[in-house]
Parts: structure tokens; sequence; C-alpha cells
């Protein structure tokens, strides 16, 4: 079953919508619990990320029966090392920003725990492709 | 499949099938059929929404035999200190304790006397690093319930302690056994506030039976102790007359933010109303939302005050309970409370095993079976006009896609789909009047005085 949904840059009231559905999607199948809670834990964060950074982004939901395949693409200005991005601790905020406890580098770290797969693809001054894939 | 005992239960002679109570149940266990209402006994976790909303009084919430007390040669009662704070100001505890007495009870406690030890069991289990967080109290039967059927990714949250009324319950049979009664002899009634306590002591969570002997609906109690006590047949007792001296906090326990006032750190909400606490535990389950230590969650606005088996404003009995605490010191010594001398041994008895989910949103056990259900759901729900009226007898449009896609309902339940059909010639008048009568039963579709209205 595919899904759409839109996220709008700046929309802080609405982040999270998405998850939200896919949550209630994967209980109503039955998921179990811990596999629901990682999916969207990573999807939350990815959703955010196109709220916080991105000017616009559209999110695909793919569920299978052994599987939900999430691809949120923006339109943003991408990010330069996606390596660095990924490494723990790694972050390009400012320090009035990480004061605020915002910006601690664990942003996709900590989709990547929560994700079986994660594929990030990013070009700079057009936006970000991130992929996230869990088996049930 | 496991059995779910539940206290509320329909009087179909005194329904007349107006649906209310479907259209508030917070878990939609609720849908109507022949006119009445037909409870999901898998979804239903006793809050007594519909209890309160019911016009006809149509629903009651089933008790033991009041003179099953007489069964034991010992019986003794139960009883939540939010009791007395129903009655008017000019009415003592001393006169309330005593008008107790007189129904026959040979001892009387409250509660929240095991509260002080319970509140540093939860600290502790605070101050553990490896529990989940953040901890969810256990406290309301109703909240349990709820996060069993509807949010099953925070069950392992749950805080397995029991709650006051059983650690109390344990105390008063190894007191009693002490003093040389025979455990035989004991039987401790409980007064219940609401459904969900009732609930809970029938069908327990995480335990096997639980240790209470009876339960007694608290309106019901209300009544005769008040009727003794404007009649004056009782002799007024010499002895304690605050029922037993517990501290300051733990009389407001039950109260809106009375778990979480003695947690001296940390960050720690109590919410109340079974829907915002619904709100709540969804955003919980989205967002991992971060240092969060503890939540106490109540289904009723206003917590115990109230319970659906209070009588009079919630606001008020709340109000007369705060200001009964106010008089109480802030802590008391194992002098004053006797429970505080069986504090090791109580704690060494209060835990409860695993809480299991057992999810309603699921829609077949089979992931595939759920995976084509769910499709199916989505499409009926998209031609159903969304606008959850009711008339198909499910609180929703998505609760009536649901139904179809399993085969307990007809999609011609729907008044739009009827319509539709009707346009088409794919069903006829008296066809949609056999199905709405099928669902709401015949009088509401055969008023005469309407059949024969003027309308000229």
């Amino acid at each position: 079953m595919h899904f759409e949904y839109k996220v709008e840059g700046g929309d802080f009231t609405n982040a999270g919508t998405t998850s939200s559905e896919v949550k209630k999607m994967l209980k109503q199948l039955g998921v179990n619990p811990s596999i629901v809670k990682r999916t969207v834990v990573a999807l939350y964060e990815a959703e955010v990320n196109i709220v916080a950074h991105a000017y616009r982004g559209t999110i695909f939901v793919d569920l299978e029966e052994n599987s939900v395949s999430i691809r949120l693409e923006d339109e943003g200005p991408g990010i330069p090392d996606i390596d660095k991005a990924m490494e723990q601790g790694f972050s390009t905020a400012s320090p009035e920003v990480r004061e605020m406890g915002f910006g601690a580098g664990m942003g996709l770290p900590n989709m990547k725990n929560n994700s079986d797969k994660l594929i990030v693809n990013s070009v700079v001054g057009k936006g970000t492709t991130v992929e996230i894939i869990n088996y049930f | 499949m496991e059995y779910i005992h539940h206290a509320l239960k329909f009087k179909y002679d005194l329904c007349i099938g107006c649906s209310h109570c479907t259209s508030i149940c917070p878990t939609c266990s609720i849908h109507v059929e022949d006119g009445r209402p037909i409870l999901d006994s898998n979804r239903c976790i006793d809050c007594g929404m519909c209890y309160q909303i019911c016009p006809m009084n149509a629903i009651y919430i089933e008790q033991d035999d009041f003179e099953t007390i007489y069964n034991y040669k010992c019986p003794v009662l139960l009883i939540p200190s939010i009791f007395s704070a129903q009655f008017p100001e000019k009415v003592s505890q001393r006169a309330i304790l005593s008008a107790i007495y007189h129904l026959g009870f040979e001892y009387v406690y409250e509660v929240e006397k095991s509260v002080d030890i319970l509140k540093e069991e939860i600290n502790e289990h605070l101050r553990d690093d490896d529990a989940e967080k953040p901890i969810i109290s256990t406290f309301c039967p109703a909240i349990v319930r709820l996060i069993q059927v509807k949010y099953p990714s925070l069950v392992s949250n749950l805080l397995l302690t029991k709650p006051p009324l059983n650690v109390t319950a344990i105390y008063i049979r190894k007191v009693l056994t002490e003093h040389g009664i025979k455990p035989e002899d004991i039987g401790i009634f409980y007064v219940a506030p609401c459904a969900a306590k009732i609930a809970a002591i029938k069908s327990p969570v995480g335990e096997e039976k639980s240790n209470i002997d009876g339960v007694i609906n608290m309106n019901y109690l209300y009544n005769k102790v008040f009727r003794v006590i404007k009649q004056g047949e009782y002799t007024l007792r010499e002895d304690e007359f605050d029922f037993h001296p517990i501290s300051r906090n733990s009389l407001l326990w039950s109260l809106t933010g009375g778990e979480i006032k003695d947690i001296p750190w940390g960050r720690n909400l109590a919410i109340d109303e079974v829907h915002n606490v619904s709100d709540f535990l969804d955003k919980l389950e989205n967002e991992d939302l971060d240092g969060i230590d503890f939540l106490e969650l109540r289904a009723c606005d206003e917590s115990c005050a109230g319970g659906i088996l209070c009588a009079g404003n919630r606001f008020l009995i709340a109000e007369r309970q705060r200001k009964r605490a106010r008089k109480r010191p802030k802590t008391v010594t194992p002098e004053e409370n006797n429970i505080l001398n069986y504090k090791k041994f109580l704690r060494s008895n209060m835990s409860v095993g695993e809480v299991y989910p057992r999810s309603m949103d699921k829609l077949d056990d089979n992931i595939s079976v759920a995976m084509r259900k769910m499709k199916k759901v989505f499409e009926i729900t998209n031609d159903l006009p969304q606008v959850d009226c009711r008339i198909c007898g499910y609180q929703t449009c998505k609760a009536l896609a649901e139904a179809v896609v399993n085969n307990t309902a007809d999609i011609r339940q729907c008044f739009f789909v009827q319509r539709i059909l009707e346009q088409t010639d794919k069903l006829t008048t008296t066809e949609a009047l056999k199905i709405t009568r099928k669902v709401w039963g015949e009088i509401k579709l055969d008023k005469d005085s309407i059949k024969h209205l003027d309308l000229k």
C-alpha cells in the first residue's frame, strides 16, 4: 500500500503528523510494538529535519507484508558531507543553538539506530532524500 | 480468548436506544443493533463515560450483595478517603465512621493508609536508571486497560506495583491474623468510586486473583450511611474519629496531582480525564518526548473525586478533601499509623506480574490479511460521507468500515449509501427500511403520529 504526505518547511505545529498516521497503520497491522516505536522515532526525526531545514518535502510510505519503506524527499539546502553528518555528535549548529539543547548531532545517528536500513542522498542547494526501511 | 470482566452492564428495559453511549466511548467499544447498545468486551476499559452520559440511567454498575458481609465473622471495610468528602461540611468524620460501624463492620480502614509506603516504592523505581521512562502509574485501572488496548508499545512503561487498596488489604489481613482472628473469618470489602476499580478486582491485570473479598458501590454506601446519620440510629463512638491518622499528602493521593506531590525531582506530569490522557499518550508514542520521568494518569476529570460512583459535584468533593488534608500533619510516625511498622514486609509483597498488551487496533492476527483489510477499510471509509452521524449504529464512518470489512455490518446501514443506491434503483425503500430497522429496532421507524402527520 502506498501513501503520500506533504510537509511544509517551518511548520513545527504540524510536525509529526505523518509519523502519527504511519503509527496508526502499523498498529492496525499488528506489527510488534517495539518495531512500531523504532519506525516512528526514525520517521519523526526525519520529518522534523524537513520542517527545520528544508523549504518543503514529500513523504512516500510503502507498506508491504514484511516491511515498511519510507522515502522523504525535500527541497532544501542539502547536506554537504553525509558521512560526517552520520557521525554521532557532529553538528553544524551554532553554540547558541546548542546551548538550548538543540543541534546535539544526534539526528541522523538516532535515525540510523532506529531503522534497519537508512540511505541518505543529498545535493547541496537542491535537497535531500532519506530512505528508511524497517522489517517486521 | 482471555475473559475480561466488565462492571458496566446495560439495563435493556430502560434503554431507549439513543446511542449517546456509542458517541462518547473513548475506545469505540459500543455499537447499536436492534435498538440496543452492544459492548465489545475487548475494547471496553470500564471508564464509565457511558454511565455518566446515559439520559435514562440504563447503565448500571454491578456490585456484590451487601448482605454478604454477614457471611464473615469479621467483616472489614476498606474505604477510599474521598468517601467522607461527599458529605456536607457539617457531618463530622466521627459521625460518618460511627454510622459505618453501625452497619455491621468490625473494622474500618482507609485505603490511603499505605500510601506513604507506596511513595517510597515509586521513588525507588524512579531512581533506577534501567527502568523504562517515563514510568506510568498503575493506580487508575481504566488507564491500565486503556494502555493495554490502545497503546501496546507503552505497556512496558507501566509501574508493576499494587495500588494502595491491595497493599492496605495485605496489611489488614496480616495484622488481624496476628491479633488471633482466623484468616477465613476475615472478609475485606472495598468501597469502589468507579467501575474500573470493580473490574480490576473481578479480573485483575497482572495478578491471578484479587485479595479483596467483595465490592460495595460508593453511592450505595453513601446513601446507606447518610440515612443512618439522618435518622440518628447510631451511637457516636468514642475512639478514633478521624478514621486513622494518615499523612496530609496521603489524603491528597487520589486527587489530581496527588501521586507526583512527593516526587522531589525530575519531570513529572499529572493528567486527568480519559480523552486528555489519550491525547498525551498519542504524543508520547509519536515523538519520543525526552526526559519525562513519571506520569500520573487518571481516567476521570478531577481524578477519584470525579469517580462515576461518587455522590455530588466533583469540584466540591475535591475541595472538601483538600480541606480535610490541610488539618493533617505532613508526616506521621509508625506509632500513629501502624502500617509503617510493616513497611519491609509490604514492600516485598507489592509487585504484580507482567501486564500484556491486547491491541484493539489490530485488524487481524495474520499480517497479510490485516493488510488486505486495511486497504478495504480505507476504500470504504473514502466512500462514506465522513459525517459520523451514527445512523448506521457505529461511532464513526471508519468504525462502520471496519465492521463491514470484518463481516459484522452491512455498508447499506449507512443512510447516505442507502439514498445513493435508491437513486440508481439498487435498493428499494422497503429494503432500506428493513436494514435500518435491524439497527434501530421497530419502534423508532413506526411512529404512527408521524406517519399521519399533516404536512400541508
